[in-house]
């Protein structure tokens, strides 16, 4: 497979551009991906695309120190030029009151990530595959009409950064995707819809009968529906919704937010307890079954695994330079790239430490007779959510279960406080789940409103 | 990712122009000749710029530029869509063999059929050429964002957190496609945000607002910072001490101006031919069928002056048109791209649209919304014994079996026909075809508001609208 990226080219060009300003430090990410992918509609191709995009972003400090940036698709010479004289013109606009400066760390030896390259498939494969796919679905089951959300995509990339100070950071990535999300139609019953999601290094990888299995499950299971009574629930999270949901809320450990005043928590917030004594959460995002692993951030830093609550109890936050120097710590590699740098969570881990009385299940979603909400998966998050109130209120696909008896919700929303839902945990599961999103057992929450038929 | 030199790109100055012809002719005869039924070329520029205050600083200021295009080739009704940020006329050529071959067309380099069909050139930037120079500066854009942040500190001691924000897009498009099309446009579009977050004794509110501009390089400048900054802050502080809502069904008042959006999503997406090919719009068998109430007349155009929606040609070049969606309750018009009007059979009603030229264009809202009834707003919440009256909405989703779930933002109780206790929390949840009909009287006070709008072909922007509305019964999501 050949290099997207000319360095070496990127180097020199900025290089001869600094000079004529007399700039001396200057930083790049970058990347470069070339992807394909298909959609279709009862066996007939819907669109089929294929893209080759740039990007480039690049940060100067002027003579005052002050930093400037522009980001780019065009790398033609012109294009750079025109890049570097913007970031040059915003420099005089840099923030005083918090510059960023290079990671201390941009140099260090990155953790190894086992992510193989494979080849790609190309269109027409893609095509067949998702063809065939698609017919399977269909005719699992006899109310399954159509899979109107689907797309198999493949894509290969390169990211790297580059500073003036001489670090150099590349990798290069391949990844390929499967979505069906199928649609029943039964007379007399309003549609149901439901899909699956499947990620892997390349086409080859991907389990696609898997993931025909589980949309065609997913929506058999909820074809018959009944309205679910407003009211107070024992609910029990699958794990992916429960990651979705911790995900929405990760500015309580974010450094960025913390210092921008949105955050749940604030500069002291370290050491307090925030969730039952069993309950652990680690961002992994060198985890080996997170495909879309990257071993640096946008500043260079490496990718670091970081305990963020152990024991119940809020043992790390995560960290750009900027905000790791205002923390007098070390960066933790979650920085993104742009004026003023971004934090971001990889992917979390959450298990369960064996404590006290809590070494045996009390509660399994699979036997429990007790009364509960089952929720399979999450919607809605970027509007449902208030992450700096810590409030949701998010539609879900789910059951209400009844001594033992599974009946899908017509249509319901459940509501609540992230602090009280981490407090009030009554169960973790013993048996975790990797999800695309990453890992945690099905977790129970006493007390949880559910608005369904007032 | 490979730098090329300014020498082997197809324009010359960077900008787009009639001198393209040739080249552009070029690459739709190798296209038709190689056995397509239609051959699309985008070209897009963009020269953007967004900035950030937060309390009293500019704390990112981001210019960023693309340059890209978007070729699609038609075979029947199936596309092969290919985009390139590679500008050379071989990087141009690549990508268009690329889009042939997803159709199983080989580039047929000899035998050319000789495509000189391109129009006349319709040059609908040209006396837009301008806007740019005629923008503020970053400096003055830097200074009038900081005076909004600035006046927030000092309409409520209790917001915490105060933050401005700027973005200003130019797009120069140029479009040529086999059926003669051939023309350019300039868009500059405008935006600015106002997000406030106040807190006190273990009370937390926070609040936004957005404002956007097509087509009005003044519009910073002239933008009231003031009346906004009263506006978010009045919002937040009426919000910081409210209690939960109860989880019920009631009837509800939904504000003018961004109230609109519960119409754009859980209704307009319904009404757009993309989903009309995917089976997934339960108004897909009702032109001309009563979908609504009588009180309901809903329309989308592209015409509005300086409205954030506002198009002069759609991304396919096509003009805009002002089209009545719905008639007094009864259904009227989809709206329509290329493809939705092979596909479906409705007629393109300008409104292919796409983020950037790495999206193919789907037919996309623009200026929406419910038209102005008889009544004054008062009239609407007079006639409710216990209701919610919505002046804020947030955000939301609807599903792909079309139930929709909406945050408010700002609320309050209607009881006895008055306006009481502010409530958080509530969430508005239904089902258009359920809904519609309920919706029984509209004011008389009209308003727009701009937004961002995510679907298939990217985020465009929007603007949603209505007058005040009454519901008469829909499920409120709360504690």
């Amino acid at each position: 497979m050949n290099k997207f990226i000319d360095e070496k080219n990127l180097k020199d060009k900025i290089n001869s551009l600094s000079k004529n300003v007399n700039i001396k430090k200057w930083d790049i990410g970058a990347s470069s991906s070339s992807d394909s992918s298909v959609q279709v509609d009862k066996g007939k191709p819907k669109q089929l695309k294929s893209s080759q995009k740039n990007s480039l972003t690049l940060r100067i400090w002027n003579k005052e120190g002050l930093v400037g940036i522009s980001s780019t698709t065009d790398l033609t010479d012109d294009g750079l030029n025109k890049s570097f004289t913007s970031a040059y013109e915003s420099s005089f606009f840099g923030n005083s009151s918090d510059i960023p400066d290079f990671s201390p760390e941009c140099k260090n030896k990155l953790f190894n990530i086992n992510s193989p390259l494979r080849e790609a498939y190309g269109i027409k494969r893609l095509y067949e595959l998702l063809s065939l796919a698609e017919k399977n679905l269909i005719e699992s089951h006899s109310s399954i009409e159509s899979v109107p959300y689907n797309g198999l995509s493949e894509s290969i990339y390169e990211r790297i950064y580059i500073n003036s100070d001489g670090a150099s950071r590349l990798i290069k990535k391949t990844q390929a995707s499967i979505y069906l999300y199928a649609r029943s139609n039964v007379q007399g019953k309003k549609p149901r819809s439901s899909g699956s999601i499947k990620l892997g290094y390349g086409t080859s990888d991907l389990d696609i009968d898997s993931c025909i299995e589980e949309a065609s499950k997913k929506t058999i299971d909820h074809l018959n529906y009944s309205p679910i009574t407003t009211g107070k629930y024992l609910v029990c999270f699958k794990p992916e919704a429960f990651l979705d949901l911790i995900n929405a809320f990760s500015n309580i450990f974010n450094a960025r937010s913390i210092l921008d005043g949105i955050s749940l928590s604030n500069k002291n917030s370290l050491g307090e307890t925030i969730s039952v004594p069993y309950f652990n959460l680690v961002d992994d995002g060198l985890h080996k079954d997170h495909i879309g692993a990257i071993n640096f951030d946008g500043e260079g830093t490496p990718t670091k695994k970081i305990n963020l609550i152990e024991n119940g109890i809020i043992n790390n936050f995560l960290h750009s330079e900027a905000t790791a120097r205002a923390f007098n710590t070390n960066p933790t590699g979650h920085a993104g790239t742009g004026s003023k740098v971004s934090v971001g969570p990889d992917w979390f881990v959450i298990s369960k430490t064996p404590l006290g009385n809590n070494k045996s299940e009390k509660l399994n979603h699979q036997n429990c007779k007790d009364t509960f909400v089952l929720i399979e998966s999450l919607s809605a998050l970027h509007a449902g959510v208030k992450p700096s109130q810590g409030s949701f209120s998010l539609p879900f696909d789910g059951w209400l279960v009844k001594e033992g008896e599974k009946i899908s919700i017509e249509a319901a929303t459940v509501a609540g406080d992230i602090k009280n839902v981490l407090m009030n945990i009554v169960e973790m599961e013993n048996n975790s789940e990797v999800t695309h999103s990453g890992i945690s057992p099905h977790i129970w929450i006493n007390e949880l409103s559910i608005t369904g038929e007032a | 990712m490979t730098t090329t030199t300014h020498e082997n790109q197809i324009t010359k100055e960077g900008q787009f122009h009639l001198g393209m012809k040739n080249d552009l002719e070029f690459l739709i005869s190798l296209g038709i000749s190689s056995g397509a039924d239609f051959v699309e070329i985008f070209l897009e520029n963009t020269n953007n710029i967004s900035l950030l205050a937060e309390q009293d600083h500019i704390t990112s200021v981001n210019p960023s530029f693309t340059r890209g295009a978007g070729i699609r080739v038609f075979l029947g009704d199936r596309d092969g869509f290919v985009t390139t940020n590679d500008l050379t006329i071989n990087g141009l050529r690549n990508a268009l063999e690329n889009s042939l071959a997803m159709l199983g067309l080989d580039m047929n380099n000899s035998n050319l059929i000789n495509f000189t069909g391109l129009n006349n050139f319709n040059d609908y930037g040209k006396s837009k050429e301008t806007w740019l120079k005629d923008s503020p500066e970053l400096k003055s854009s830097c200074n009038l964002i900081l005076k909004a942040t600035d006046k927030l500190k000092m309409k409520n001691k209790f917001i915490d957190v105060r933050r401005g924000s700027y973005s200003r897009g130019l797009q120069e498009i140029l479009i040529a496609s086999s059926d003669g099309t051939f023309c350019r446009d300039i868009r500059l579009s405008q935006s600015i945000g106002l997000n406030v977050l106040a807190s006190d004794k273990g009370f937390r509110a926070s609040s936004s607002r957005r404002y956007g501009s097509q087509g009005k390089p003044n519009d910073l400048l002239e933008w009231d910072s003031e009346k906004s900054a009263y506006d978010i802050s009045e919002s937040v502080g009426n919000m910081l001490y409210a209690d939960y809502v109860e989880a019920s069904q009631m009837p509800v008042v939904l504000a003018n101006k961004f109230g609109g959006v519960i119409f754009h999503e859980a209704c307009g997406h319904l009404l757009e031919t993309t989903q009309i090919e995917r089976g997934t719009s339960p108004f897909a068998d009702k032109l001309n069928k009563q979908i609504a109430n009588e009180a309901l007349t809903a329309v989308d155009e592209g015409l509005t002056e300086g409205a954030f929606g506002t198009i002069s040609i759609d991304d396919e070049g096509m003009e805009p048109e002002k089209s009545v969606l719905i008639e007094k309750g009864v259904l009227k018009k989809f709206l329509s791209d290329r493809a939705g009007e092979m596909r479906t059979g409705h007629k393109r009603t300008g409104s292919g649209r796409r983020q950037s030229h790495s999206y193919a264009p789907a037919s996309r809202m623009r200026n929406t919304y419910i038209a102005s009834g008889k009544y004054q707003p008062e009239q609407l919440i007079e006639t409710i014994d216990k209701g919610l009256y919505c002046k804020s909405m947030g955000g939301g989703s609807v599903g792909p079996t079309g139930q929709f779930n909406f945050s408010v933002e700002e609320g309050y109780l209607i009881e006895n026909g008055k306006l009481t206790k502010p409530v958080k929390g509530a969430t508005l949840i239904g089902e258009a075809k359920e809904i519609l009909p309920r919706i029984s009287m509209c004011a008389n006070d009209l308003e727009l508001a701009a937004g961002f709008c995510g679907s298939i072909s990217g985020n465009v922007n929007v603007t949603v609208g209505q007058p005040h509305i009454k519901v008469d019964s829909i499920t409120i999501g709360g504690r």
